[in-house]
C-alpha cells in the first residue's frame, strides 16, 4: 500500500472563487462585510433600523441569505438600498458561489459597501470565506453569555461583536458584563458595540461601518 | 454535486467537496483505487467531526466510494506569542502568553481543513 500526500484545503474550489471576489472587491475599493448570528438574534432588524437611519446618499447594497422566503429581503428594501434574497434551498451557509451568482447584475462601480446577512447559524457560516473583509457576529442578550465559549470559531474570526436588544436587560438574566468577557477570552481585540431596535448604539455601528468604509478607500484596510 | 435528502449541515458539502477532489485526484492517477483518505480538521474550523463521520458514511454509501476509509486528525489551537516567540496550546480558548503575559497572541494552527493524504490500493 503507498501513499500520496495530497495537502490541500477542502473547501479549495470556494477558496479560489472567493479570492476572485476579493480581488474584484479590492480592484472597486468596496467594504464588504459578512454579518453571521443564532436565528432570531436581530440580524434583519439590526439592518433595517441602520438602512432607515443611514445617508441615503450612501452607496450601499445587501444580499440576505436564508434558506427560505424573501422576506427579509423585503422586509430591508424599505428603506430604498438595493437589496437580493439568496435562498439556499436548505444549504445552512452562504458560499462564494451564491454571492458571486447574486452580484452578476450589480455593477461594481455602483455600490461602496456591500452587507452580507448570512444564514442564521453560528456554526456553519464561520467555515466559508465570502471574499468579505471582515466578519462580524451578533450576540443577542436572549441567548446565553457563554455562546462565545460554547461557538468560538465564529468569536475568533470576528472584528467585531455586537451585543443587540440591549434595551432588554432589565428583563432577562442576561449579564452584559460576562458576555462581554467571554467574548473577550476567546478573542482578545474583538471590538463590542451593544445595539437595540429603539436606537442604542445605531450611530456608533455606521460610524464603525463609515470609518472602515474609509479606511478601504484609503487602501489602510486591505482583505487578507 | 452529491445531494442526501435529510442531511444538510455543512458537513455534507464538505465531503461532497472532499470527493470532488479525489475524483479528480483519481484521474490524475490514472483511475488508481483509493483505500483511504486522511483529513485534518482543526478546532477552529467550525466543522464537527462526528457530524463529518456521519456525513462521509451517508454520501459514500452505493457508490464507488463505499470502501473508502476516513481517518481524522483532529488539530488543536495552538497560538504564537509576538513577544517572546514562546509557541504554546490555547487551553479552553485562553490566547495569553503564559511565558510573559502578552495578550494579542498569533493563532498559528487550528483553522485547518484539509485533505492530508490519501493510500492507494496496490
Amino acid at each position: 500500500m503507498s501513499q500520496i500526500t495530497v495537502e490541500k484545503k477542502v473547501l479549495n474550489e470556494n477558496q479560489k472563487l472567493a479570492a476572485e471576489l476579493r480581488e474584484k472587491f479590492r480592484e472597486h475599493k468596496i467594504l464588504v462585510v459578512n454579518i453571521i448570528s443564532s436565528p432570531g438574534s436581530g440580524k434583519t432588524t439590526l439592518l433595517e433600523r441602520t438602512l432607515e437611519r443611514w445617508d441615503k446618499s450612501k452607496r450601499v447594497v445587501l444580499l440576505t441569505g436564508d434558506l427560505q422566503t424573501e422576506n427579509d429581503a423585503d422586509r430591508l428594501a424599505k428603506a430604498g438600498f438595493p437589496v437580493k434574497q439568496i435562498i439556499t434551498g436548505g444549504t445552512c451557509h452562504l458560499d462564494a458561489k451564491m454571492i458571486e451568482k447574486h452580484l452578476a447584475d450589480w455593477p461594481l462601480d455602483s455600490f461602496d459597501v456591500l452587507i452580507i446577512e448570512n444564514v442564521g447559524n453560528l456554526v456553519c457560516p464561520s467555515s466559508y470565506d465570502l471574499g468579505e473583509h471582515l466578519k462580524i457576529v451578533i450576540l443577542s442578550v436572549t441567548e446565553g453569555e457563554d455562546k462565545p465559549l460554547k461557538y468560538p470559531s465564529i468569536f475568533v474570526k470576528s472584528e467585531l461583536m455586537i451585543l443587540s436588544k440591549v434595551d432588554l436587560l432589565p428583563y432577562v438574566p442576561f449579564s452584559a458584563e460576562l458576555a462581554k468577557s467571554n467574548a473577550r477570552t476567546v478573542h482578545p481585540g474583538i471590538e463590542i458595540i451593544e445595539t437595540s431596535s429603539k436606537g442604542d448604539g445605531l450611530d456608533q455601528w455606521i460610524k464603525w461601518l463609515e470609518d472602515k468604509l474609509a479606511a478601504v478607500k484609503s487602501g489602510e484596510l486591505v482583505s487578507a | 454535486m452529491r445531494f442526501v435528502p435529510g442531511v444538510l449541515m455543512h458537513e455534507l458539502s464538505i465531503v461532497s467537496s472532499v470527493l470532488d477532489q479525489l475524483d479528480e485526484l483519481k484521474k490524475q492517477h490514472g483511475g488508481a483505487r483509493f483505500s483511504k483518505v486522511g483529513l485534518r480538521v482543526g478546532e477552529l474550523s467550525g466543522v464537527d467531526v462526528d457530524c463529518l463521520r456521519f456525513g462521509f458514511e451517508c454520501v459514500v454509501k452505493d457508490t464507488d466510494w463505499e470502501t473508502l476509509a476516513l481517518e481524522i486528525e483532529q488539530v488543536s489551537r495552538r497560538q504564537r506569542c509576538p513577544q517572546c516567540n514562546a509557541e504554546f496550546k490555547a487551553e479552553n480558548w485562553a490566547t495569553a502568553c503564559p511565558l510573559c503575559g502578552e495578550a494579542a497572541t498569533i493563532t498559528i494552527a487550528g483553522e485547518e481543513l484539509q485533505i492530508a493524504f490519501v493510500e492507494v490500493e496496490e
